[in-house]
């Protein structure tokens, strides 16, 4: 067993990618909210733009500009467009493309025509923020983000090397040289997969460390399992189940509790049989990552939002050994 | 033409009776709500149902599924599932059982082929880097090309109802308007505008300094450098040869759509955000006149789990679990002399339910909530295994077409 990265909260940019419908959001909305109640300042990309990040806090959707969803957490919707004309403000000293209208289209049709300007537009305003932050210049220590999905991740983690190969001069080459060396930066950055165990992200995630490792240079930091239902019986135990749902033990038990036992004992059954066909996708999952998993169990609550995020930085906490 | 069939408005009742009357079922959800494995079950349905010859195509299988219909390594190539497997999965189709995955590259590649004016020009688009980027990377071209190939199939009059599984999309509604703007992207002005100071130089690659000057280039020209920019008019002046066979096979695509032979189902699981993705899903279907043929409500827990009886019996295991456990003592079975061990597992037993109680409730009240819900509504329990095999699917088909 690889205990997680000691530093792993420390690092100035954790991102969060996995297959869509793991729970990303919610696993990064919960990283915030445990860097933030070690009094760290946070800021929560949602690269998306769903409104998923904001709803875990209960909040209504946000924009590219950030705003707080919860105390030291402020979050942020990414868009390339905004992001884009931000980068002309900022670096060439160009005026805001918004009253250019038909530039700001053109430019945005060539920034989706054109390999890995869309993704160094998304990953760039992600890195600046983080420099920011090293630097001391912004409101926040850390950046969390939810990221793209499996797809969308690596091509977005090596944009700045796809732009260095097309773009020969210019001021985009330079600036993507700080750019791809921050994120490759161990003491900065680490990139964490969220995962569930059944059979589709299980097999997602081992395809993506596979490709993290070969094609991007971003650090790893964990593989987050999240709604690991609970083991109910151990081997022996397993047996006297059995025997209760044997018809002698059956008749006893709907003598003494009522019409109700068949549905107890058959909800169980489908608990346990849930439990079984998971854990062999774990099994699957740990025979072929090499990586350190944080477990997150299945939350029986009735609730979402801000109760679940909560229960949620708590598990991870102890993960981590908080 | 579909103006002798019924109009869709005569509400089919049941999934059967959809269709029945459907020639085209578009399968649509957000990732991870088993859209793969209804779309199979449908089509295996349909077949084993109606009748019929029934395609399933298929976006992302996961591996043992597309094992248990036949389709490794196979490509955009449709094959039959042989009838002997679907007998030993205990179902005797009336009909065939088709399927066929959709391989993206490959099929842009047919389609580049097919509209190129001559083999030099397709292979000069074939080869560039920027083809392969923009159909690899393009938000929507994963998504346009899953309906180009629907209409392909669908045109080839092979089949009488094709079930199509839908790629997954930052937004699940984003795909509906794939065709219309993949016309506007390579009919439109702005591709006409970007090419221009290469296609008015006379030579290509000739730039004009007159138009060269404007604003836009000056910018394009200090971020992206000039060599960069030439290569992407390069690309879309190649690709003009094509516009339009491209943009009427986009509006023929659309109109495929639209037409009343085409029905969607939406699956969804009943948890928060799925759920909200599907309901965006059903109104935007709505709002572009599409029809919404049924709901799938995936996974859900089963009813059992919210029967009064079974709390209150769940109560008893965890409150007196001693009592029973000693009174099951008479029953001389070893795997229960220890009152102790029993104990326990009774406890578990009943905390288990109560804890999956908790999960159906959630579900039942978002069930409750949902806003707009088409005619037919289906509901499939969560299976105890994966969808792994032939028995698995056809387990999902008997809740399916219950």
């Amino acid at each position: 067993v690889i205990g997680p990265p000691p530093d792993l909260l420390d690092r100035r940019l954790l991102l969060f990618t996995g297959k869509g419908g793991v729970g990303k959001s919610t696993v990064a909305a919960a990283t915030a909210l445990l860097l933030a109640a070690a009094g760290r300042r946070v800021l929560l990309v949602e690269v998306d733009a769903k409104g998923d990040v904001p709803a875990q806090f209960e909040r209504p959707a946000v924009g590219f500009e950030p705003r707080e969803v919860h105390p030291g957490v402020r979050a942020m919707a990414m868009d390339t467009e905004a992001s884009l004309q931000e980068y002309l403000r900022l670096n060439l000293r160009l005026p805001v493309l918004g009253r250019v209208g038909p530039l700001a289209r053109a430019l945005d049709f060539v920034a989706t025509a054109a390999p890995g300007v869309k993704e160094i537009l998304t990953i760039g305003k992600i890195a600046w923020e983080v420099r920011e932050a090293l630097e001391g210049r912004a409101d926040h220590d850390v950046v969390v983000v939810d990221a793209a999905a499996t797809g969308h991740i690596v091509a977005q983690l090596g944009a700045a090397d796809t732009i260095r190969e097309l773009v020969d001069v210019g001021p985009v080459r330079a600036q993507t040289q700080w750019v791809a060396d921050l994120l490759a930066d161990p003491a900065v950055t680490a990139v964490s997969v969220v995962t569930t165990p059944e059979e589709m992200p299980v097999a997602e995630t081992i395809e993506l460390v596979a490709r993290l490792r070969a094609e991007a240079r971003a650090p790893l930091g964990a593989v987050v399992v999240n709604r690991v239902l609970p083991e109910l019986f151990t081997h022996a135990d397993d047996e006297t189940f059995e025997a209760l749902r044997a018809p002698g033990a059956a008749q006893v038990l709907a003598g003494s509790c009522g019409p109700g036992a068949t549905a107890v004992l058959d909800g169980a059954r489908l608990a346990v049989a849930l439990r079984r066909t998971r854990a062999e996708h774990l099994g699957h999952l740990l025979a072929e990552v090499d990586l350190p998993l944080l477990y997150v169990p299945y939350l029986f609550v009735r609730a979402h939002g801000l109760r679940v995020t909560r229960m949620v930085a708590d598990a991870l906490g102890q993960e981590l050994g908080l | 033409v579909s103006a002798t069939r019924p109009p869709s408005a005569s509400a089919a009742s049941s999934l059967e009776s959809l269709l029945a009357a459907k020639e085209i079922v578009v399968c649509c959800g957000s990732g991870g709500v088993g859209k793969t494995s209804v779309a199979a079950a449908a089509a295996l349905g349909a077949a084993t149902r109606l009748g019929g010859r029934v395609l399933v195509v298929t976006i992302d299988p996961a591996r043992r599924l597309a094992t248990a219909l036949g389709l490794d390594g196979l490509g955009n190539q449709a094959h039959q599932v042989p009838p002997e497997l679907l007998k030993a999965a205990g179902v005797d189709p009336r009909g065939e059982l088709w399927a066929a995955m959709l391989d993206t590259k490959q099929s842009w590649d047919d389609l580049v082929l097919r509209h190129a004016p001559d083999e030099e020009s397709a292979y000069r688009i074939l080869d560039n880097r920027l083809y392969h980027n923009l159909t690899a990377r393009f938000v929507q071209s994963h998504d346009y090309i899953a309906m180009e190939r629907l209409y392909e199939i669908h045109a080839s009059g092979e089949y009488d109802l094709i079930v199509v599984d839908t790629p997954p999309t930052r937004h699940a509604v984003d795909f509906l308007d794939a065709p219309s703007r993949m016309a506007e992207f390579f009919g439109g002005r702005l591709l006409r505008w970007l090419t221009l100071p290469y296609r008015v130089g006379g030579k290509r690659g000739t730039r004009v300094l007159g138009v060269a000057s404007r604003p836009f280039y000056q910018v394009a020209d200090r971020i992206l450098g000039s060599r960069f920019l030439e290569e992407i008019a390069v690309f879309f002046l190649n690709f003009q040869s094509m516009y339009a066979g491209f943009v009427a096979r986009a509006r023929a695509v659309e109109r495929l759509l639209h037409d009343r032979r085409t029905t969607f189902a939406v699956v969804t699981t009943l948890e928060a955000a799925p759920l909200h993705e599907a309901e965006r899903f059903c109104e935007g279907l709505l709002e572009r006149d599409l029809h919404l043929g049924a709901l799938v409500l995936n996974k859900t827990l089963p009813d059992y789990l919210l029967d009064p009886a079974g709390a209150a019996c769940a109560s008893v295991f965890v409150d007196d679990a001693g009592l029973l456990a000693d009174e099951l003592t008479r029953l001389d079975d070893p795997r229960l002399s220890d009152p102790a061990r029993t104990a326990r597992v009774l406890r578990t037993v009943g905390e288990s339910f109560r804890n999956f109680s908790v999960v159906a409730l959630r579900e039942a009240e978002l069930r409750a909530e949902l806003a707009r819900v088409p005619d037919v509504v289906a509901r499939v329990p969560t299976l105890e295994a994966d969808v792994g095999d032939l028995d698995a699917l056809v387990a999902i088909e008997r809740h399916l077409f219950a």
